[in-house]
């Protein structure tokens, strides 16, 4: 099989395994997409077509809610996302001088993905860890208390 | 029956597990057996204890003591001095001085802190939230038995009513009234969803009482339904808060099990479903309308109102939503009666209120105390004073679109009404606490940043306002506002609260109003002296 073909396949199994967990329903869409962006890292125009055949929904409605919500990506992602919390309470104990330090160890600026593909750097609002505050969250593991010259220990951690 | 002499309790909170939380646990079971006492002690995870400062936590009941942080080789030394020998291991134990949350409370009844008063709390790190046994004993579901045996659904909502219990997510709206207004809508069909779609930054209350107690939530959910007439309800969770859907769903299949959960609920004629419904990542989704839109599997943009969701909520159905503290509220008050509940906090607004401590102070964490409690209180009592002595220079109260409150109004009592004649709000409960250090201009900045990415940009307002706002101050930040930006920022706030659709927008001034109405001299020489006198700003020349 060819790459797209392995891919085709991949994207119809995700969508398969989350149509069948949450049903065939319009109503549970988000759950569906979320799913779907989970197994592949994002979502690609495929595999929205396919949820969009299934669930008997226009493309353009789908694509208006993937676009919608900040854990939805229509667009590939690193195979390390670091999130980065911007809200207050974690900007005032030292947020802002960690998220510069972060910028330059991993060189690309709020969005970007890098070239390799290894890392994309996102900022996100409140994760509700700001007892802890500054928090980075990576992939799915939370860090708190973050101080500036703990980054490159954090980010050594997820060369392999 | 085993006799169990101690209970260890074991942080489980995202942090935790990142700092080797998970084993832990499992080298405490493995010690524990090689000593040979697995009958006598019972080890348990549990969610955020609260204790910030020392996490992998373990505590050790009845004598509550604290270790932390512990790492997994210091588990095996722990085990034999505090459970075998029965010996306090001094040198893991967490810092005496930093008391905060659950712990203050257990050390109130010693007499060396003042007491917390826990309601919504009362469970949260004390029971095992993955046994539906443990909240059973602890008085759990004894609430929906009473209204379910003994009371109407109306006179449910007169308790309520009397008890005076006001909305804990922010706006304080009157809770009973609320479920009468659903009660009274017409329709066969009606839904009780609890809103857990808790973004609001430096807020994390909710996922704590969904994390430690969900079956508060799922019983007073039960409760709601009968009082209103629904039979299915949602629970509408944040997309990041995956621990917290888990233990819920968890909570959900064993209430099922035993059959507090679906066809004929007690042998009544009462039947009732939860649904757990994960958000995706968007501020916005806390706004009622924009909820009901996001379960209905479309972008969250709030509705117009009226129709009100009590009327026309869910697939147009009549729609109770109600705050996951809210919520946590009501079984306490149907066992115990409004009487007592009235007991606590202020005339106008019993009971007690959840507080997030953030920013610049010594101990970070929740507290839970009576309603009226003041800022500087919280401040000394709690928080145990400013990190490294600074000044006190002003909070931010209720999260973002909270108000900025000055030194000058810390000693207003924090309830509904009095927050509200000092012209400030109080918001979601976050008491987020900033010392001299930080700068006004700088701190809107944020703070409107956060608004301008999280609009939903349905309407023009909120969503031109806010990009206009920023940018206004971000030149202001740089050293090139000028004199005619401020009343620019004036009335962008103005227009933001006069004409936006929903909550957000409506809110979305509030900071930059405050900053200037009580600051309005620091950002002036930030303008006309170019100079931040916090040393915060940039003040790099560049305008956009």
């Amino acid at each position: 099989m060819t790459m797209e073909a392995v891919f085709m396949t991949e994207i119809q199994a995700a969508v398969e395994k989350a149509i069948l967990l949450h049903g065939e329903s319009r109503s549970e869409l988000i759950p569906i997409l979320n799913d779907v962006n989970h197994a592949l890292g994002y979502l690609p125009a495929a595999a929205l077509e396919e949820i969009s055949f299934r669930l008997k929904s226009p493309r353009s409605a789908l694509f208006s809610v993937a676009s919608f919500y900040h854990m939805l990506s229509t667009k590939p992602r690193g195979e390390h996302v670091i999130q980065f919390c911007e809200s207050a309470p974690c900007h005032v104990v030292g947020g802002r001088e960690v998220w510069q330090t972060l910028r330059e160890q991993v060189g690309l600026e709020d969005g970007e993905t890098s070239a390799d593909g290894k890392w994309s750097l996102i900022t996100t609002s409140c994760l509700g860890l700001c007892g802890v505050g500054p928090v980075i969250v990576i992939d799915e593991d939370a860090y708190g208390n973050v101080k500036p010259d703990q980054i490159a220990d954090i980010l050594a951690k997820y060369t392999d | 029956m085993k006799m169990i002499r101690s209970m260890v309790l074991v942080s489980s909170d995202p942090v935790s597990m990142e700092r080797g939380g998970q084993s832990v646990f499992d080298t405490l079971q493995s010690e524990i057996r090689r000593f040979g006492i697995q009958d006598e002690i019972s080890v348990t995870q549990v969610g955020d204890v609260g204790r910030h400062d020392a996490l992998p936590a373990v505590i050790v009941y009845p004598e509550a003591i604290v270790y932390g942080p512990v790492l997994p080789e210091n588990v095996a030394f722990l085990v034999e001095e505090h459970l075998y020998k029965g010996r306090i291991a001094d040198n893991l134990q967490a810092t005496k001085k930093e008391l905060t949350g659950k712990i203050a409370w257990l050390n109130a009844r010693k007499g060396t802190m003042p007491a917390e008063q826990r309601i919504v709390l009362q469970r949260a790190g004390i029971i095992d939230p993955t046994n539906i046994e443990d909240y059973i004993l602890s008085e759990g579901y004894q609430a929906i038995g009473k209204a379910l045996a003994d009371m109407t659904p109306k006179d449910v909502m007169d308790e309520l009513k009397n008890s005076g219990l006001r909305g804990r997510g922010g706006a304080g709206f009157p809770t009973g009234l609320k479920w009468t207004f659903v009660a009274d809508a017409k329709g066969d069909k009606k839904y009780v969803i609890c809103n857990a779609d808790e973004s609001e930054p430096g807020t994390f209350k909710d996922r704590l009482i969904l994390e430690g107690d969900p079956h508060s939530i799922i019983e007073a959910m039960m409760i709601a339904a009968y009082a209103v007439g629904a039979d299915e309800g949602y629970l509408y969770i944040r997309g990041e808060y995956a621990l917290a859907q888990e233990r819920v769903k968890i909570a959900i299949t064993q209430a099922h099990e035993i059959g507090l959960l679906g066809e004929h609920i007690f042998g009544s004629d009462f039947s009732f479903d939860v649904h757990i419904h994960g958000g995706a990542g968007a501020y916005i989704c806390g706004e009622e309308t924009a909820l009901l839109e996001s379960i209905e599997g479309r972008r969250g943009e709030p509705r117009a109102r009226p129709p009100y969701p009590t009327t026309s909520g869910l697939w147009g159905k009549p729609t109770l939503i109600n705050n996951v503290e809210t919520l946590a509220n009501v079984p306490a008050i149907i066992r115990n009666g409004a009487e007592w509940f009235k007991g606590f906090g202020t005339p106008s607004s019993p009971g007690t209120k959840v507080y997030t401590i953030l920013g610049n102070v010594n101990v970070t964490g929740l507290i839970e105390v009576p309603m009226g409690i003041t800022l500087r209180e919280v401040i000394s009592i709690y928080a145990k004073g400013m990190k490294n002595d600074a000044t006190f220079k002003m909070a931010q109260t209720g999260g973002s679109s909270g108000s900025i409150v000055p030194a000058s109004l810390q000693d207003t009592p924090m309830d509904f009404d009095s927050f509200q004649k000092a012209g400030v709000a109080l918001g979601s409960g976050a008491l987020l606490i900033c010392d001299d250090n930080n700068c006004v201009v700088d701190l809107a900045k944020v703070l409107q940043n956060f608004f301008r990415k999280e609009s939903c940009s349905k309407c023009n307002p909120c969503r031109i306002g806010n990009e206009r706002a920023f940018s206004i101050l971000e030149n202001i930040s740089q050293g090139t506002g000028t004199m005619q930006d401020l009343k620019d920022l004036m009335l962008i706030s103005e227009n933001l609260k006069e004409l936006s659709n929903c909550g957000l927008g409506q809110t979305a001034g509030t900071p930059v109003h405050d900053i200037l109405t009580h600051f309005r001299a620091e950002v002036e020489a930030h303008i006309k002296l170019k100079v931040c006198p916090a040393g915060v700003c940039p003040m790099s020349g560049i305008r956009l």
